[in-house]
């Protein structure tokens, strides 16, 4: 809740009214320069091309998952924490520094040199299969993190960042993304209605398709309603999701006609992989975590509580603060070098780099996860989103026990709930 | 012709714009906005939650 009040504050604080030049404060930002390194994810395919080069082994190809899901974790180990936040009288003016942008923006070129490149190495490098492979994959691991740089753009009231939002998801084909995110996604989230947010007892694996069809379905009948609104069918360039999917048919059909077909399958690839990649931090995001209903059948506000955050320095700079995600759906428009840490949040043990990988395995993810649910909820598991596939085992495994734990009323008040 | 503020982000309906991409035509009543509508730039606050302008 504090959150929330706190977005009045800042504008109390504004020392000046909007699009006025701010005086710059005396605190400075210690990751200002940081930021660039968000840069490195984009020319991984480059990257990967001078390593093959350098040592003349193939296997370099595979260079971008090994950054994303081996040194980034390891990063996040070595470098621990950073929980400062900006006092809030320089909110306004970090957020209207436009240098930041410009890191966001820098991104969108070097994504799609970077397929250009790709297109290039498949159709005319000499590769092999394997290697063709390995660098679908790390395209992939570039088109995942633009969803996220399209996250950050789409968020904006301004339709010129608007407009890059789709211009990078166009990649992966997930255009639909910034309309379920949007006006889909931060109504409902933290409910048992929203297709992306992950339940307590939903393997990665059960959650994936879920979230994949949920959000295709969300994102079209959003359009659907809003287009009725207009008195139009869905079926016009005006659904804003066929014109984002179209961009990527038209980027596609124009990399097949220059480089040949050979691409396609590869394309593919890349775009599976990367929305997955997308999906997998939509898991960990609001894992268990649900927003209670109120009395008038209304759910309560999205507060800090709802969203598992993490302050490892390595996965916020790689994903520009996402990672401060309490902060994000309290002031979904705040840009990303304004979001704040807050104490009350639940924290996730290490980065959203690390948490990926231990997504990949259940049984793992569950060992490590489950017990953190119970926690927050102080035993009182009634008041977690279960999926009701694992209710029964869940319920079995951490409600009496936990409940004892935490000294509460028991289980038989929180689960009837 | 009255205006309406979102409390989350300070976004404005105002009467007299409408919202013509979310299908409300300039003049569109607030009164005439679904009961389910949210806010379009935060989707933070539903339309309950909106404070008039004075």
């Amino acid at each position: 809740m504090s959150a929330v009040t706190s977005t009045h504050d800042h504008h109390d604080f504004a020392p000046g009214p909007d699009g006025q030049a701010l005086e710059q404060p005396r605190w400075r930002d210690r990751k200002r320069y940081a930021w660039l390194l968000g840069l490195i994810v984009p020319l991984l395919p480059f990257i990967s091309w001078g390593l093959v080069e350098l040592t003349g082994l193939g296997v370099f190809w595979f260079y971008g998952p090994v950054l994303i899901f081996g040194v980034f974790p390891l990063l996040d180990l070595i470098a621990g924490l950073d929980a400062s936040n900006p006092p809030d009288s320089v909110i306004k003016w970090l957020e209207q520094d436009r240098y930041y942008r410009w890191c966001t923006y820098l991104f969108l070129p070097l994504q799609y040199a970077g397929l250009v490149f790709a297109c290039w190495m498949w159709s005319h490098g000499g590769l092999s299969v394997f290697e063709s492979l390995g660098l679908a994959l790390t395209v992939a691991m570039v088109a995942g993190v633009a969803i996220n740089t399209a996250h950050e753009l789409g968020h904006k009231r301004a339709s010129s960042e608007r407009w890059l939002s789709r211009v990078a998801l166009a990649q992966t084909g997930y255009g639909h993304f910034f309309i379920e995110h949007n006006r889909g996604h931060h109504v409902r989230v933290a409910t048992p209605e929203d297709p992306a947010s992950a339940r307590m007892g939903e393997s990665f694996y059960a959650f994936w398709p879920r979230t994949v069809s949920g959000s295709l379905r969300s994102a079209w009948e959003l359009e659907r309603v809003r287009l009725e609104r207009m008195g139009r069918g869905p079926w016009t360039i005006r659904n804003d999701a066929l014109s984002a999917w179209a961009m990527t048919v038209a980027l596609y059909a124009v990399l097949a006609l220059v480089f040949g077909p050979i691409v396609l399958p590869y394309l593919l690839i890349q775009a599976v992989v990367g929305f997955s990649l997308l999906e997998v931090v939509n898991y960990l995001e609001h894992y268990g975590l649900r927003r209670s209903l109120r009395e008038d059948g209304r759910y309560e506000r999205t507060a800090p509580e709802h969203s598992w955050n993490s302050n490892n320095v390595a996965s916020n700079v790689l994903l520009y603060h996402l990672q401060r995600h309490s902060d994000h759906h309290a002031n979904p428009l705040r840009r990303y070098q304004a979001l704040r840490h807050f104490d009350e949040a639940p924290q996730l043990p290490t980065g959203y780099a690390g948490m990926i990988l231990l997504a990949m395995f259940p049984p793992v993810w569950r060992r490590v996860m489950d017990r953190r649910v119970v926690e927050h909820y102080q035993g009182e598991l009634g008041l977690a989103n279960i999926s009701p596939r694992a209710r029964a085992r869940v319920l079995a495994r951490y409600g009496t026990p936990a409940t004892q734990a935490a000294g509460a009323d028991g289980l038989a008040g929180g689960g009837a709930r | 012709m009255s205006r309406w503020r979102c409390p989350a982000c300070g976004y404005v309906y105002d009467e007299q714009q409408g919202h013509p991409h979310e299908g409300f035509p300039p003049g569109t009543p607030f009164g005439e906005v679904p009961e389910e509508w949210h806010c379009p730039d935060c989707g933070v606050r539903d339309k309950v939650d909106f404070e008039p302008v004075p």
